[in-house]
């Protein structure tokens, strides 16, 4: 067995670090989530530069070839580094369902374009009723000769307001939270109605309204009524990504803790040097090593499954997602009153550990869905 | 042994029902029970409506303005308070300051202050911590060295709430020099906001509100008379201050209302086909914090009939701290979990009056994760409840060290 990433993986590791260290230090991250965009173009055009762009895709699709463990070194630096550039609804989620339901003539047309940094786009799947049930859609779609057309609301679309193009979750058939009848179309964004918002973790979403938008039949992705399987297959490769992000971002916690506890002195010892809060830490390091085996343990599951590992994926979501929030929690208790300041880098790592419980299903319907796929 | 209310005790919880019914503004109302910060003027209108009746300061004793009542019918109107969605008493001048006042001030302090307090024409805040003493409060270095009839006071307070809308601030000082032990070198100081040479920076909290600040004392001039009792004896009213400080710190009727708020919203919130209150892991949550909160109540009741008999609150109100914050904080993050997706967005127009626009999810929702943010606060203030631990540790559980 090796738990080393190869040669690649590690300079690519290397390279995102340096690029966090370099031009992502803390007050340039706030100057970039109070920007309008909520992200740094210039960024994104590095990160095109640099082929991370590629790390999604497979050799085919014009990739570096798109396994889970690939995105792992990506993903923590980000999370290390708060990285708020829209790598993962666009390049790893919208990006992967766009190579996982395109025909060659779609891929051919966006992929290239997403690859160079030239295209943005986001994937519009939760809805002001649905929670994390991925089948809870109301959004309609109806075929009306060589067209559909779309009604419905979409909340917190990630990526929502800066995207070009939006990849639309709808149903052409069926009831809310049927499995069958749900299909993805292509909508540009100009057709919709947006109201664009920076979440509490700085990164930039919107609400969408589709009024009465017309597609044409070729901006369906996939086949009509049958994209659930297609969409659990990239939510759940999001979900590993999401989680490698949340363990680059709980080491971060715990070392700007540690620091803080040897640095910082009351009743003239550095606080450290408590035993109460010494377990403390233990604790998190603890919590921060589990949370590594385990997401490593799904995303050699993804890999060695063809990518669908939901069992896996919920596992380390949900561990991931426990570790999160005593990560957060106790980063900012240990730092006191600074923590719970606007000033501290460490209160916007607990904002972003409080979104990745969330994203994509919280620790406890991830918990069931576990305890489903037995 | 008898945990019921005596008549007079519902006749009492009857009449504070019909007050708020008919006094509590119902805009006040509204912002309160939504989560929305209120302003300076929200506060003091209410708390002047109090003060008409006669009921602004129901901890004070009667020859000050107090109310008279017992320590159940306290109990009784904090809970009515918190259940109508009254705003909570900023409690700096109320709570924090007015028992020191009339405990250890002179006649002429008591009669300067103790009447802008309870008619709520003072704001006032409290200068304790400092960057560098924050659990270590003893070790502060603000200084206030004697010019004559004056001191003249140098240093800087932290984490000082609401210090933007004060007139007043009351404040620990170094006395003493460097030869004097800490806790005798602390005297209490009184200190007009208004003075040259103070200056306030506000420090923005979690949730972007700029909750509190930094204030700054550069030579500022306080006369000898604001100082409340002798020189160098601060520390020993200060910790008669924070035991104030503590009781009541349980919280537990704002939390039920948070926690009977969460079962409705719960109720509502839709969950793959079923609602959020008949998933059984969210249920068994709700269930456990609330059994928590019972059991806390009664924690907190048998505190105040001890001191109903002339027991003053002692170390174990340090468990109503750590409890009261830590139940509170895990509401917070029910209603965190309950709003889901649609309490990330941060959209700071719509928690506005006049907001016309279309909220982001439920109305409720958005605030919810800004307060599950700023409410981490609550195991940091007042005693981290870690130096609550250590306080149980020595002084009751007889563990030296």
């Amino acid at each position: 067995m090796d738990f080393n990433y190869s040669e690649e993986q590690q300079m690519l590791a290397d390279s995102v670090r340096r690029f966090v260290q370099q031009d992502y230090d803390f007050d340039s991250r706030r100057k970039i989530v109070e920007s309008e965009d909520c992200f740094s173009s210039q960024h994104w055009q590095t990160f095109a530069e640099l082929g991370w762009l590629m790390v999604p895709f497979t050799e085919a699709d014009g990739g570096l070839g798109g396994t889970a463990v690939d995105l792992l070194p990506v993903m923590e630096e980000f999370g290390r580094g708060m990285v708020v550039e829209p790598f993962l609804p666009c390049a790893v989620l919208a990006g992967g369902l766009l190579a996982e339901c395109g025909s060659e003539a779609q891929k051919a047309e966006l992929l290239p374009a997403l690859i160079d940094g030239k295209l943005q786009l986001a994937f519009a799947f939760t809805e002001p009723l649905g929670r994390f049930n991925l089948a809870d859609i109301d959004c309609r779609a109806h075929r009306d000769g060589d067209h559909y057309q779309l009604d419905g609301h979409k909340s917190v679309v990630l990526n929502g307001g800066a995207a070009e193009q939006l990849i639309v979750a709808a149903r052409t058939n069926g009831d809310r939270c049927d499995r069958d009848g749900i299909s993805l179309f292509l909508v540009d964004a100009g057709a919709v109605s947006r109201h664009s918002y920076k979440n509490v973790d700085g990164h930039g979403a919107a609400d969408i309204r589709l009024d009465n938008v017309h597609v044409p039949a070729a901006a369906r992705l996939g086949e009509e009524g049958a994209a659930l399987a297609a969409i659990e297959k990239c939510i759940d490769r999001a979900t590993l990504a999401v989680c490698a992000e949340a363990v680059g971002a709980m080491d971060s916690a715990l070392e700007k803790t540690l620091e803080y506890a040897r640095t910082r002195k009351q009743f003239g010892r550095p606080i450290g040097s408590f035993q109460a809060l010494q377990h403390r830490m233990a604790d998190m390091f603890i919590e921060c090593e589990q949370a590594r085996s385990i997401l490593l343990m799904a995303a050699t599951q993804l890999d060695a499954n063809g990518g669908v590992a939901p069992r896996a994926v919920s596992a380390a979501k949900s561990r991931i997602g426990r570790a999160a929030r005593h990560l957060g929690q106790e980063a900012v208790q240990l730092h006191g009153g600074i923590g719970v300041t606007d000033e501290l880098d460490v209160a916007h790592l607990f904002k972003r550990l409080t979104a990745v419980q969330y994203l994509f299903g919280s620790t406890d319907f991830h918990t069931a869905r576990f305890a489903r796929c037995q | 042994m008898d945990t019921r209310f005596s008549q007079e005790e519902l006749v009492f919880r009857d009449r504070v029902r019909a007050f708020l019914q008919a006094k509590l503004p119902e805009d006040i109302r509204r912002r309160t029970l939504r989560g929305l910060h209120l302003e300076k003027n929200d506060y003091v209108r209410w708390q002047k409506i109090l003060y008409q009746q006669g009921w602004a300061a129901p901890n004070w004793p009667e020859q000050y303005g107090g109310t008279g009542w017992s320590a159940t019918c306290k109990a009784i109107w904090a809970d009515e308070c918190a259940r109508a969605g009254a705003p909570e008493v900023i409690p700096f001048g109320m709570k924090m300051v007015a028992p020191v006042i009339y405990s250890y001030g002179t006649e002429e302090q008591k009669q300067r202050f103790l009447p802008d307090i309870l008619a709520s024409n003072a704001w006032w805040c409290q200068g304790y911590s400092e960057p560098n003493a924050g659990s270590d409060l003893a070790s502060l270095k603000t200084t206030a060295a004697r010019d004559g009839d004056h001191y003249i006071v140098n240093g800087t307070k932290t984490w000082t709430t609401l210090a933007q809308f004060a007139d007043w601030v009351f404040c620990l000082v170094r006395t003493g020099g460097p030869e004097v032990k800490d806790q005798q070198a602390i005297s209490f100081l009184l200190i007009d906001m208004h003075s040259p040479g103070i200056t306030v920076s506000p420090i923005r909290t979690l949730d972007g509100y700029p909750e509190v600040n930094e204030v700054h004392f550069d030579n500022v001039r306080v006369p000898v008379e604001n100082r409340i009792g002798e020189e160098g004896r601060g520390w020993t009213y200060a910790k008669v201050l924070l035991t104030h400080e503590r009781t009541g710190i349980a919280r537990v009727p704002q939390t039920r209302r948070r926690l009977e708020d969460a079962r409705a919203r719960a109720a509502e919130t839709g969950d793959g086909g079923a609602s959020l209150l008949e998933n059984p892991v969210f249920a068994q949550k709700l269930a456990e914090l609330e059994i928590e909160l019972i059991a806390l109540e009664y924690t907190e009741l048998r505190t105040l009939a001890a001191v109903n008999t002339g027991q003053a609150p002692g170390p174990e109100s340090s468990i109503l701290k750590i409890k009261g914050t830590e139940v509170a904080q895990q509401v917070d993050e029910l209603q965190v979990e309950i709003a889901g997706y649609h309490g990330m967005p941060f959209v700071p127009e719509q928690f506005r009056e006049d907001f016309g626009g279309t909220p982001v999810g439920p109305d409720t929702a958005a605030t919810s994760w800004l307060r599950y943010f700023n409410n981490r606060k609550a195991s940091i203030y007042g005693g981290s409840n870690e130096i609550q631990k250590n306080i149980i540790c020595k002084a009751v559980l007889g563990l030296g060290g």
